[in-house]
């Protein structure tokens, strides 16, 4: 069996008392599509932050491709990581932010090229290069030089995911990316990640309230209650015959608000 | 009471020195800018440094600048280091400035979201890059004003430089007065000489703060 | 800082100067400077008290007055906010008197730094009234108050607490500006310090007593203006809650 791209192994994270993820296990596969539904405050976020090195874990492990993230071998154990090791790892992930986080002092374009030339070390012709592929596939090369003030919050949220992809992760992280946006806005933001499944072999990792969009896109549905994975399953068994009480009680509470 | 005979001779000595008080003012506050900004990014970047940079910063917002530049004039040499009047006097003001533009810098710092620093991090950016590249120019534009009133204010306060006998404006008017036992003249042009600066730099200041409110608003 | 470290650095700092002034090189400058710190407090808080004064009259002045006096009132806060202090003081002490006005060293200080502390005040106080929500000021036309009763029991005691912080910061710069005072002869802390160090050449010792004399003194405004606002605040909760 080919090797995860991403494991977390008995993962802890607490805020103080609180304990936010209790002993979490996921296993996710190369080029998997993974939504991440459940209630408010149920640690979804909170799973895609550690990953993205975000937030420190209290215990357990996360591999990528099989490397601890926080964690490196030396010697044949496990000590915690250098900023080194950190930085290697991180660079296959890539994460879009509920709220977008563009640097607004930055153009679309500049956003997309800054941290491929300071971080990757590309020259100025291929950053651009292959940051105006990326904001032409998001529909946005158009726009390549407006600032975010001047965008809207879909076509923001559209450039911050070609920004993260100009890194070229292997992995991507969506936190509930449209929760942010006007409710037209929300079909052109979807529309882009939905060509970027059929288009790419990436491993995504979505946390979503648009019900919908899970069950068609999602190779799997992992339903979060107070920190721990409830029901998992494929999304046409979980939407239509969930197992567990607390997934019925939330669908239930979904569907009619929505 | 006023002779403008002796107002109008006086003036060139007055120019010139008003040059030094110019040359004290930009200096100062070219020391004040920068390592009132190391100081913040000190404070980012190495947490550890936010205590003992807190102490030093109330320290020196606590006791008068005049103090400090006895001490840093009569002080130094006895740990070997020999300073001039004026550098002295630069270094005194520059440092006791640099507090103030510290706070500044870290309220601008303070300001800018956290997300900015996050997404840095999803884009692997190193630290010393993102404080360069994404948060000092969100954070600086804000506090322009801010600091424009600490250049105002330290400006004004490098006639205490004549403690020292530095040659700006007020001590080439106490010269003239001791000279001349005529105080009015040298003094009252001193003090017009300020009152026009400060004026002219509130001035600035507010066409300034227009058009960074009117960028941001875009 | 939080209220406990400031009053940790106070007692650190007290307990260094206590230290240092048992110390042999140290104990003979400990009379001198004792007589300038008593100077240095007594021109704070006389000139402390003529700041907040001429603050509360010029703003009010700038606020509401006829034109003339309003305009007085622009003049007297832009100039003395406008040039130097010590240009200031050496102009009372020098000039005034060619104008037939003379001062004493004494009361030229407390003039010069109360007024130029409270050209400051003014714009604090001004602002502080302005701040104040509109809606307070329809509530007592609706309550058929005169302006000048409106200003004084409803305006300015919301005002005050809003105050509070930047006079805590006015207060520790007119307590810096005192040392000024030493250069139109006065006998304060600095003014010691700089006869004691021409004729004792121990300078370290003096200045570094003098620093630690100075941070305790604004360590005390500090605390007691902090001490001040948390009064002040838990008055307006008290009136909003009720
Ligand atoms: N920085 C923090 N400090 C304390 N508690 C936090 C912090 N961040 C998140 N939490 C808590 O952790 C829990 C999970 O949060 P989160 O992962 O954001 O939930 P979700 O994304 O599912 O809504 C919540 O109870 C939240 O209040
Ligand atoms: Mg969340």
């Amino acid at each position: 069996m080919t090797e995860p791209m991403v494991s977390f192994e008995n993962v802890t994270k607490r805020y103080g008392t609180l304990t936010v993820l209790d002993n979490l296990n996921l296993t996710i596969g190369r080029g998997e599509k993974v939504a991440i539904i459940g209630p408010s405050g149920s640690g979804k976020t909170t799973v895609l932050r550690m990953l993205m090195t975000l937030e420190t874990i209290d215990g357990g492990v996360i591999r990528v491709e099989g490397e601890p993230l926080t964690h490196m071998e030396r010697g044949g154990k496990l000590v915690p990581a250098d900023q080194a090791h950190i930085r290697k790892v991180r660079a296959k992930i890539g994460m879009v932010f509920q709220s977008f986080n563009l640097f607004p002092h930055m153009t679309a374009l500049q956003n997309c090229i800054e941290a491929p030339m300071k971080v990757l070390g590309l020259s100025r012709e291929k950053a651009e290069a292959r940051a105006m592929d990326l904001l032409d596939m998001v529909g946005m090369a158009n726009r390549r030089d407006y600032y975010p003030s001047q965008l809207s919050g879909g076509q923001q949220q559209r450039v911050a995911i070609a920004r993260a992809l100009a890194m070229r992760p292997k992995v991507m992280l969506f936190d509930e990316v449209t929760s942010a946006l006007d409710p037209e806005l929300v079909g052109e933001v979807l529309q882009v990640i939905r060509k970027l499944g059929a288009e790419h072999d990436l491993t995504m990792l979505m946390v979503t309230h648009q019900m919908g969009f899970a069950k068609e896109f999602a190779d799997r549905v992992c339903f979060f209650h107070s920190g721990r994975i409830c029901e998992e399953g494929e999304p046409q068994a979980f939407f239509t015959n969930p197992q567990n009480e607390r997934s019925r009680q939330f669908l239930r509470a979904v569907l009619e608000a929505g | 009471m006023w002779d403008w005979g002796f107002a109008l001779e006086i003036l060139p000595t007055l120019a010139k020195a008003a040059i030094v008080t110019v040359q004290v003012t930009l200096l100062g506050f070219l020391i004040a800018l920068s390592l009132g900004l190391a100081l913040a990014a000190a404070r980012i970047m190495q947490p550890w440094t936010a205590v003992p940079i807190s102490l030093a910063v109330e320290l020196i917002r606590s006791t008068p600048l005049l103090i400090q530049i006895f001490f840093l004039y009569f002080v130094g040499p006895s740990f070997g280091l020999t300073l001039d009047a004026m550098t002295a006097g630069i270094l005194a003001i520059g440092l006791h400035y640099a507090a103030y533009c510290s706070e500044v810098y870290r309220a601008g710092f303070e300001s800018v979201p956290r997300g900015q620093w996050e997404a840095s991090v999803a884009l692997n950016l190193g630290r010393w890059t993102t404080l360069r590249d994404i948060i000092i120019p969100q954070a600086i534009p804000p506090v322009v004003p801010a600091l424009g009133n600490y250049l105002v204010a330290l400006f004004k306060e490098t006639p205490l430089l004549s403690a020292i006998a530095v040659m700006e404006l007020m001590q080439s008017a106490k010269i003239i007065g001791s000279q001349t036992f005529r105080y009015n003249e040298p003094i009252t042009l001193v003090g017009l000489f300020f009152l026009v600066m400060s004026l002219a730099s509130a001035w600035a200041i507010r066409r300034v703060e227009a058009g960074i409110n009117r960028r941001y608003r875009r | 800082m939080g209220l406990r470290g400031l009053a940790g650095l106070l007692a650190l700092t007290i307990a260094t100067i206590w230290y240092l002034s048992g110390l042999e090189d140290y104990r003979i400058f400990v009379p001198g400077l004792a007589q300038g710190a008593a100077m240095t407090v007594q021109i704070t808080a006389a000139a402390a008290v003529l700041a907040v004064t001429a603050a509360l009259v010029a703003a009010l002045l700038k606020l509401y007055g006829p034109a003339p006096l309003r305009w007085l009132a622009v003049t007297y806060i832009e100039i003395f906010r406008g040039t130097s202090a010590l240009v200031q003081l050496f102009w009372l002490y020098f000039v005034l008197p060619v104008f037939g006005i003379t001062l004493e060293a004494y009361t030229a200080a407390v003039i010069g730094i109360g007024l130029n502390i409270g050209a400051y005040g003014a714009e604090v106080v001004r602002g502080a009234i302005v701040a104040v929500p509109r809606g307070q000021w329809e509530a007592t036309v609706a309550l058929n108050m005169s302006r000048a009763q409106a200003l004084r029991r409803i305006i300015l005691p919301q005002a005050f607490a809003a105050m509070i912080p930047p006079w805590g910061n006015l207060f520790i710069e007119l307590l810096k500006t005192t040392a000024l005072v030493s250069m139109i002869t006065l006998g304060d802390l600095a003014f010691r310090a700089q006869q004691m160090n021409q004729t004792t050449m121990k300078t370290v010792q003096i200045f570094t007593l003098v620093l630690l004399i100075y941070l305790a003194m604004s360590l005390v405004i500090t605390i007691a203006m902090r001490l001040l606002e948390r009064r002040a605040g838990r008055g307006i909760l008290r009136a909003r809650a009720a």
